[in-house]
């Protein structure tokens, strides 16, 4: 358990955008607005569903995990069977918002998978990264 | 994906030109001719695949009398091989495109 937890990795950005919460919110939860910034999906704000974004390089599946509207949104993000989770935070600030995205997930030996299968290179990175290794 | 990233993915998906790259990784510098002598391919062949891996950053080459040497620079695959350096840029680039949604949004 412990293993798991010191091997997770997280990406967080946070931004300040000058629009409110509820107009932030739209943006991330109707279909016809997220594929405008992220990618083509079947997402629907309610907790338990299955949707996937359909990117040009290939799809992600996703469960929605936590919808409180307005302020936190929460799906997971799997690609090649290779589990994180994205969250979204939302906080109101007197001229906007404040954004949080954190995305979690991987270990580190997933990681190297999930790159390689990612692009079909799985033997020639765990390759190349054995004698990388050797190099050093 | 980043432009960075394509140049690697399009210059290492050449079977021929993932080989010598690998060598090179594995055994250390060598000249053209050493590594036209286990290539199956001719020498100018050979020096062309070396001026596509060096223009994508991935050997870099020593000039020595009339004898050019090469050597990997296996730090030019960072980039695809961290995971949080490469989500980072994913998302921000993402974030700018909501922003830009934002403004165009009615209220």
């Amino acid at each position: 358990m412990n293993d798991a937890i010191t091997e997770k990795r997280s990406v967080v950005i946070e931004r300040e955008v000058a629009h409110s919460p509820e107009k932030v919110w739209r943006a991330l939860t109707e279909p016809h607005l997220i594929e405008e910034w992220l990618m083509k999906s079947d997402f629907k704000a309610v907790a338990g569903h299955g949707f996937n974004f359909r990117g040009d390089w290939g799809a992600v599946d996703c469960e929605v995990l936590v919808v409180e509207p307005n302020k936190k949104l929460a799906y997971t993000w799997a690609a090649l069977g290779l589990e994180s989770i994205v969250t979204w935070t939302l906080t109101p600030t007197g001229t906007g918002t404040h954004l949080r995205m954190e995305h979690t997930g991987f270990r580190p030996d997933q990681q190297q998978a999930y790159r390689g299968a990612q692009y079909g290179w799985q033997k020639f990175l765990g390759k190349l990264e054995e004698v990388l290794a050797r190099t050093d | 994906m980043p432009a960075a990233h394509d140049a690697i993915f399009r210059t290492l998906a050449d079977p021929t030109r993932r080989a010598i790259f690998e060598r090179l990784c594995r055994e250390g510098e060598q000249t053209v001719g050493a590594l036209t002598v286990r290539a199956k391919v001719s020498q100018p062949a050979v020096s062309k695949h070396l001026g596509v891996l060096k223009q994508a950053g991935l050997v870099r080459d020593r000039q020595d009398g009339r004898q050019t040497h090469y050597s990997a620079q296996p730090g030019a695959l960072a980039p695809l091989t961290d995971w949080t350096s490469q989500m980072t840029g994913f998302w921000q680039r993402h974030l700018d495109r909501l922003e830009d949604l934002l403004k165009r949004m009615d209220q």
